[in-house]
């Protein structure tokens, strides 16, 4: 599956992804900018924020407890926010685009 | 040379000996949160005992000094599990670990001098309220107020004044003799950074370091603050300006620095006085030992480390995940404390309710089943962002990218300028179990590119 992540700067990267990992995962593996995943996956840093178009939602699915915790104390965060580290891959995903969103 | 060749392994005889001394020690007598442990980096080998023969570790009152009884999580895996659980580890009231206030001391701030003891007492009673000690929900409206100060687009725009400070610093100073870096280098970039984000002014940028300085140490001769009563008149100075800086942004159009933030934010009608001391406290304790004590760290490492130097110097791109490095390897801030909301077992022992608890970050950040060669200074190794130097969870570190920024910036310009700069000697290292630094640091540069 593909999934794209729309950068800081505006333009696109479009990546490569297995099922069952992290979305965050996806992005480091490929250094995409704006990703850091600092704390392993673990919702704990608030380095892989990214927006999720409405289209997505339903298959991206909701935050998690600790992601929402998280974001309460993140700055720039939106209704579509999310923490890719919170996401799972599948291939309901493909063709999935998201946007960096930095920290 | 000769002479400090001899001095090195003088020092490390001694080293050695006090290592043995350690492990004599019987384990329940360990407290490592004794300050004489850290200028003499001994407190490597308490917490390297502590990670393999009792990594969550009960220091009873009678073997803590002034600190009353605390338990010490040393692992990784525990220290990021308690930091991301804000609900069983409580952040109220509490920051470090320190020996507990007398009610003198935690109205010292507010105290006109007219105070009674009784007031005091409430004051005290009360403990500290802060953007750092306090638990949701009233940490996001303490936390939310001033995090746009240094959000990315604010730190997009402080870069090129950062930048051009750097550089005024760098072609400042002394080519071929014996200078202080942590004076002339560290505070004066961080100093020049920390007035720009209370918009304080600049010509008296030093007092903000030497506030924070006298927060942060215990007095005493030849400390920021001689006596108690020194320090108690530096935090009421320090809130009476706080306090008037506030309010006249009150009627100043809002801008981006964190006291006009604070200001205006719709939450901070409700803020007490206390609290908006908390804040600015944190704030400026953040923004000042942390990054000031990682650029002195990086210097003394790449001196230290003349392969890891050579690295640097040939491929400039590894600056970024040298600084990472350098954040895990000097760990400026060595911990934070929270108190458990109810009784906790964490690796069969049972932590109380109410005990306090302290993540030991410098600990953590040697963790060899965490991090390969964790005792080594590698500025190319794998992950090198992963470390907890920045704690994790809510209470994350709010200046982290600003930090990374000025380590950057002031690397790639000193690589523009400087082919070696030399450490002379050891530097005379803080007396301190929470600020991990340099009071002073001899330097050489022996020439410019």
């Amino acid at each position: 599956m593909e999934v794209t992540f729309v950068l800081q700067d505006g333009t696109s990267q479009t990546v490569e992804a297995e099922d069952g990992w992290k979305l965050m995962e996806v992005a480091v593996d490929n250094a995409v900018p704006g990703i850091d995943g600092d704390c392993g996956g673990e919702a704990a840093c608030a380095t892989c924020h990214v927006f999720v178009a409405p289209e997505w939602r339903a298959v991206t699915g909701e935050r998690t407890a600790p992601e929402q915790d998280m974001l309460a104390s993140t700055f720039g965060v939106r209704e579509d926010s999310r923490l890719a580290c919170q996401i799972r891959t599948s291939s309901a995903l493909d063709g999935l685009v998201v946007e960096v969103v930095g920290s | 040379m000769t002479i400090a060749l001899s001095r090195d392994s003088e020092l490390s005889a001694e080293r050695a000996e006090a290592r043995e001394r350690i492990y004599a020690m019987p384990l329940e007598e360990l407290n490592p949160a004794d300050p004489d442990h850290y200028p003499t980096g001994d407190m490597h080998v308490i917490f390297e005992r502590l990670r393999h023969e009792d990594p969550v570790h009960f220091t009873a009152a009678e073997h803590a000094g002034d600190l009353g009884h605390y338990w010490s999580l040393t692992k990784w895996e525990d220290i990021q599990a308690a930091d991301s659980n804000h609900e069983l580890f409580s952040a109220e009231g509490i920051v470090a670990l320190n020996r507990p206030l007398t009610a003198e001391e935690a109205a010292a701030p507010y105290n006109d001098g007219t105070m009674t003891p009784e007031e005091m007492e409430v004051i005290r009673a009360r403990g500290s309220r802060s953007l750092l000690s306090m638990d949701p929900p009233d940490h996001e409206a303490h936390r939310g107020a001033v995090s746009e100060g240094v959000s990315p687009a604010n730190l997009s725009a402080m870069e090129p004044l950062i930048r051009e400070r750097a550089g005024a610093i760098l072609d400042g100073l002394p080519i071929g003799e014996e200078f202080d870096w942590v004076d002339k280098v560290s505070v004066e970039l961080t100093a020049m950074t920390l007035a720009t984000l209370f918009d304080y002014p600049q010509e008296k940028r030093r007092q903000l370091t030497h506030w924070s300085n006298v927060f942060t140490s215990q007095p005493g001769p030849g400390m920021p603050a001689e006596t108690q009563e020194e320090k108690n008149a530096a935090r009421r100075e320090w809130f009476v300006v706080l306090l008037d800086i506030i309010h006249r942004r009150r009627s100043e159009e809002p801008r981006l620095d964190f006291l006009s933030l604070m200001a205006h934010s719709p939450h901070s009608q409700n803020f007490t006085e206390a609290e908006m001391l908390g804040d600015g406290g944190v704030l400026l304790v953040g923004g000042n030992d942390t990054t000031r004590n990682t650029i002195s760290g990086s210097v003394y490492a790449l001196s230290k480390n003349p392969e890891e130097n050579a690295k640097l110097r040939a491929n400039p791109k590894l600056i970024p995940s040298m600084v990472s490095e350098t954040i895990r390897w000097q760990t400026p801030l060595t911990h934070m404390a929270r108190r458990t909301t109810r009784d906790v077992e964490i690796r069969g022992k049972l932590i109380p309710k109410g005990d306090r608890v302290v993540m030991w970050y410098v600990s953590g950040n040697r963790d060899e089943d965490k991090i390969e060669n964790a005792a080594e200074y590698i500025i190319d190794r794998k992950n090198p962002r992963h470390h907890l130097s920045f704690g994790f969870g809510i209470h994350r570190c709010l200046g982290n990218k600003l930090a990374e920024l000025q380590l950057r910036v002031i690397w790639e310009e000193m690589l523009a300028r400087f082919p070696e700069i030399n450490v002379i000697g050891e530097p005379e290292r803080s007396h301190s179990r929470f600020i991990k630094g340099y009071e002073t640091m001899t330097v050489v540069i022996p020439r410019r590119n």
